[in-house]
């Protein structure tokens, strides 16, 4: 049976979980708990325990903590909650997600204390967790901004202070609005002119490939379009139940989202030794093992790479359809770091493009989804939410269910809509914004390239760090060497070796970076990721204490 | 391999998750669908009996045609674009707003992301808004998720509700008629729906002996745990008696309910002596054996009130009572999906923190918040007065909210002939309705009703003279649509 149906099990037989009607049974649960918490307290004495395996271990990690306190609160009061860890969805409580998870809810504790005068052997934290451009100080690109305040505030259309070429874009973007407002709730699917834009834009990148705006499904960021996907695709009990091939390391939203729709994790492992390449034979071996216990049904492919930062070949690209086609497989391609390559001989290839280069026997057959996002890329608006996704060879009954799925969520926020809109369509030649556009968007990305190149330098120069080269998106995952006697000290402390790491990381220099095993990685090799987003100066001095540190903690553990 | 070549798809109806294929959300359902495609026609010059189709299925204010409060707008602009603090254009009282917003996001900028849970001032601010309402009864900070829009967290707080198998499967009580995220979101979490019905006979009115009935009979095959309140009620338009919820928050603590109130509609109350008065308030004032025990979450919105800024997705929740380990597993659920739309924090903010006496915006502002309110109250006598008159409609006061939901008899031969083509008795009225007149409602049962008994719902946010006409072409299709099948 599967583990969290046995879990299910057991709780809905616990005496105090009857729910209503059971509350005078209660009380014995109450004390029951109390001694298991006590115990578990005496062994838990740090609020964070050791994973093994991606995503799927939150359960005592969450709990300990958490359910001592708990009892505090039922002490007090003589009534169980209705609400409990016992009671509650136990494929949530499953959910993980490492990169908001404790080591960031630590990074805030110690911000408080820092604000509150208490001394630390630093000054600031530096939150190089999550890939938040805006955050690291990156300014925003003006001619986005201008035409989002034009629509949200469209007074401005008269004010001589905004280019024409904005102005334009604001009207249009109105004109498809209800009541020529943004404050109108859209079309589930996004507003239709913003959609036809967004198709216009994967032609042009495409070279040509037809794109039908009636494939675009605007989206709540990428999440929300990866998240609805997986929804649909989740079907079956046992053996048939759905499983979802994801690399590892992933990034940890997939991880988190198979979780709560119980469907079965599927890892296929990217090699390391080869720039984090995707291997076509381990995707097979992985399907082979994963045929025995559920049904995979779907492939996800992160390209450019989260946390990893490698670049698909092409080559590599055509074998991934290939084998879904064999495989019958449904494809999610996340693409929000299309625009972030960095590699002089890397480039970046769509799903979409290389499956229709490959011929009518596939890009008639393979269904196909694709990300994208306002969040990454140059403009880094991460705080609008705005997104898209095309779907390819959807059955038209599904996308009928399609819709209606995300017509309860109503519509996607038309603010980000309206960002996305001017990422799909920005200036061209000629237009009064085109040369400050260019050059913003041109600085953004050479400062990011050369960050880059910095990061993998240095790190490489370390003894005991080793980081492939950062060929796109945002972050370095290096793999770093922990010593035994630092595992044993982990192992003390009930933590995971990186955790502990990056713990450590955190306390001494205030650099906040997210464990290895919160995306998952091979049984005993250890890593980190880390953003290349701050300016480069701060991020000389960031690698630089990474660099001392890791020296240290080496002779600390030798 | 299917006959005309193509292999056979990986995602069908067949094989897809059953729960979504089962799941139904009659605003945006078929009705809309065909408005849609009607407007379309339209524009491609195809003659038809109306000109233009006139989308009444949604609570949708600046659709059709209400103003965006200009202050809101003023510091979201700011917010988005600050360049702008420099012009003379804006008042001061904005610009502060602005600066204060701005200083708490990452890096100065809406482009951040933000904590999960929300901007931390922002959810001091709500708290603060929290407690002027509920007259000092203090509340949390910590306590207040920001969310995309209420929906979103409704959505959230069921899927944690959500556990065991057969009959220990999460039961959830949902007002019949009832807005449809609740029956989507049921059937989407594969949760057991349970059925309380509202009082048509009085004024829609929550009876506990219903409720009581209901759990009863429920608890021979799930496990209900949840008790979902809208007020004031969407599509009823009812808003609840104080006594009531007295009686609702007596019964969820003696049966142990985990009580969820929707209050979206906080601000739309219309109707002479009704009043809204928050759950959270009536629990406080019902003693700490209540306060301290009943598990309470209340969601809010910008989406509805006199902002209607349903676009932006901003609102609110507020947990009472929730278990901190729980709090702690909320905590991470919301964090997966980062975080609310920062646009829509942001004029949530202003909702919550309005411009104050003596401030440059503060006339203004209440003048237009003041013209949309008292239209609307205008707006819901209207619609009862017009549907009143028309034999075989019934409609009950709009009290509260957007909406009507008149109650219309349907001749059995309409029921036959609906029948005979496979629709619901009012979506087949419904369908007819926008044909010949553009006009666009939701039939009844996308919201549940009474067997036998048939009802839609129409907002009332058309300008008032719009609104007449509205009424008047929908009252004479009625008695035309009668006398066809009599």
């Amino acid at each position: 049976m599967h583990r969290f149906a046995v879990l299910a099990k057991q709780t809905a037989a616990s005496p105090g979980c009857k729910g209503p009607g059971s509350c005078r049974n209660g009380r014995r649960d109450v004390a029951l708990r109390c001694i298991a918490s006590l115990v578990e307290g005496k062994r838990h004495q740090q609020r964070f325990t050791q994973r093994t395996r991606p995503g799927r271990e939150g359960l005592v990690r969450w709990n300990s903590a958490a359910e001592a306190s708990a009892v505090k609160i039922n002490e007090k009061t003589s009534r169980e909650k209705i609400l409990t860890l016992e009671s509650m969805n136990p494929q949530v409580k499953a959910v993980e997600y490492a990169v908001r998870g404790p080591i960031v809810l630590k990074a805030g504790e110690i911000e408080k204390e820092l604000r509150k005068g208490i001394k630390k052997p630093f000054t600031e934290v530096i939150k190089a967790n999550i890939g938040d451009a805006h955050a690291m100080g990156q300014q925003p690109i003006t001619f986005l901004r201008q035409v989002v305040a034009l629509c949200t505030y469209p007074n401005l259309l008269d004010s001589p202070s905004f280019p024409e070429d904005s102005k334009k874009r604001a009207r249009r973007i109105l004109q498809g609005c209800g009541g020529n407002s943004l404050g109108s709730y859209s079309a589930s699917q996004g507003v239709n002119c913003i959609r036809e834009d967004v198709a216009a834009y994967i032609e042009r990148r495409d070279g040509g490939v037809p794109a039908d705006p009636d494939n675009i499904y605007l989206t709540t960021g990428a999440s929300d379009g990866i998240a609805t996907i997986l929804k649909i695709l989740v079907s079956g009990g046992g053996k048939s139940r759905t499983g979802v091939m994801i690399p590892i390391p992933q990034y940890p939203l997939y991880s988190a989202a198979i979780s709560e729709l119980d469907a079965i994790q599927v890892n296929y492992y990217l090699d390391e030794e080869n720039c984090w390449a995707l291997d076509v034979n381990e995707l097979r071996r992985s399907l082979n093992e994963a045929k025995a216990y559920c049904n995979p049904k779907v492939l996800c492919i992160i390209n450019p790479g989260n946390p990893t930062g490698q670049v698909q070949s092409r080559k590599c690209i055509e074998d991934v359809i290939h084998f879904a086609w064999e495989e019958q497989l449904f494809l999610l391609a996340d693409e929000v770091y299309q625009d972030n390559i960095y590699s002089e001989e890397c480039q970046f290839h769509s799903f979409k493009k290389v499956l229709y280069e490959m011929g009518p026997e596939y890009y008639s057959n393979v269904e196909l989804a694709s990300f994208h996002s306002t969040s990454k890329g140059y403009m880094g608006e991460c705080g609008y939410r705005g997104g898209y996704m095309e779907v390819i060879n959807l059955h038209p009954e599904i996308k009928g269910q399609l819709v209606k799925l995300l017509s309860v969520r109503l519509c996607p926020p038309v603010s980000g809509q309206a960002a996305m809109d001017i990422v799909v369509n920005p200036p061209v030649p000629g237009e009064e914004s085109y040369a400050q556009f260019i050059k913003e968007k041109e600085s953004v990305l050479n400062n990011l390239a050369q960050k880059a190149k910095l990061t993998e330098d240095m790190f490489n120069k370390v003894p005991g760090i080793h980081c492939n080269p950062l060929q796109g998106a945002m972050y370095a995952f290096p793999r770093i060497f922990i010593p035994s006697k630092a595992i044993e000290a982990a192992k003390a402390h009930e933590m995971a070796p990186d955790l502990f790491y990056c713990m450590k990381l955190l306390e001494e220099t205030g650099i906040c970076v997210v464990p290895g095993s919160g995306f998952g990685q091979r049984e005993g090799s250890y890593h980190f990721r880390m953003t290349i987003l701050p300016p480069v100066e701060k991020l000389k001095i960031v690698l630089e204490k990474v660099k001392d540190f890791h020296i240290q903690f080496l002779e600390e553990y030798a | 391999m299917a006959e005309n070549g193509l292999r056979e798809k990986v995602l069908s109806l067949d094989s897809m998750n059953p729960w979504i294929k089962r799941l139904e959300y009659a605003v945006r359902g078929p009705v809309l669908a065909r408005a849609v495609e009607l407007e379309e026609e339209l524009r491609q010059g195809v003659q038809k009996p109306f000109t233009e189709v006139i989308k009444a299925n949604i609570g949708d204010a600046h659709a059709m045609g209400q103003r965006p409060i200009t202050f809101l707008r003023q510091v979201s602009a700011l917010c988005l674009y600050p360049e702008l603090l420099s012009e003379p254009l804006f008042p001061d009282d904005a610009k502060q707003r602005a600066r204060r917003l701005l200083a708490a996001c990452g890096g100065q900028s809406v482009g951040a992301y933000t904590a999960s849970p929300g901007i931390e001032i922002i959810r001091q601010d709500v708290a603060r808004y929290i407690e002027r309402r509920d007259g000092g009864i203090p509340a949390n900070p910590d306590n207040i998720y920001l969310s995309t829009g209420a929906s979103d967290a409704v959505m959230t707080m069921l899927k944690l509700l959500v556990s065991g198998e057969g009959r220990s499967r999460t039961g959830v009580m949902i007002p019949i008629p009832q807005y449809p995220l609740y029956s989507a979101g049921i059937a989407e979490l594969n949760a057991v729906q349970v059925n309380y019905y509202l009082d048509e006979e009085h004024c829609w009115a929550l009876d506990v002996g219903e409720l009581r009935r209901a759990l009863r009979q429920a608890r021979g095959h799930c496990q209900p745990r949840v008790l979902c309140i809208i007020n004031p009620g969407n599509p009823t338009g009812q808003v609840q008696s104080r006594k009531c919820m007295e009686d609702v928050i007596q019964f969820a603590w003696e049966e142990q309910l985990f009580l969820m109130a929707d209050e979206v509609y906080q601000d739309n109350v219309y109707a002479e002596g009704s009043e809204f008065h928050s759950f959270k308030k009536v629990l406080f004032e019902m003693g700490p054996t209540y306060s301290s025990v009943v598990e309470l979450v209340s969601f809010h919105s910008i989406s509805k009130g006199f902002m209607g800024e349903c676009g932006l997705r901003g609102g609110y929740m507020e947990v009472v009572n929730l278990d901190p380990a729980v709090q702690q597993q909320l905590s991470k659920l919301v964090s997966v999906r980062l975080c609310p739309p920062v646009p829509g924090q942001v004029l949530l903010d202003v909702v919550m923190n309005p411009p104050k006496p003596g401030e440059p915006s503060y006339q203004s502002f209440i003048r237009e918040k003041q013209a949309v309110l008292s239209d609307l109250a205008r707006k819901a006598q209207l619609t009862q007065e017009i549907f009143s008159q028309v034999p075989g409609i019934r409609s009950n006061p709009v009290q509260g909210a957007m909406y009507s939901f008149p109650r219309i008899q349907i001749p059995a031969r309409a029921v036959q002939e609906a029948q005979a083509r496979g629709f619901a008795p009012d979506m087949f009225f419904c369908l007819q309705l926008l044909e010949e007149t553009g006009i666009c409602v939701v039939p009844g049962s996308g919201f549940g009703q009474r067997e036998g008994t048939y009802h839609f719902r129409m907002t009332i946010l058309p300008h008032v003279e719009k609104l007449r006409i509205v009424l008047k072409k929908l009252s004479q299709f009625y008695a035309k649509f009668t006398q066809e099948y009599s």
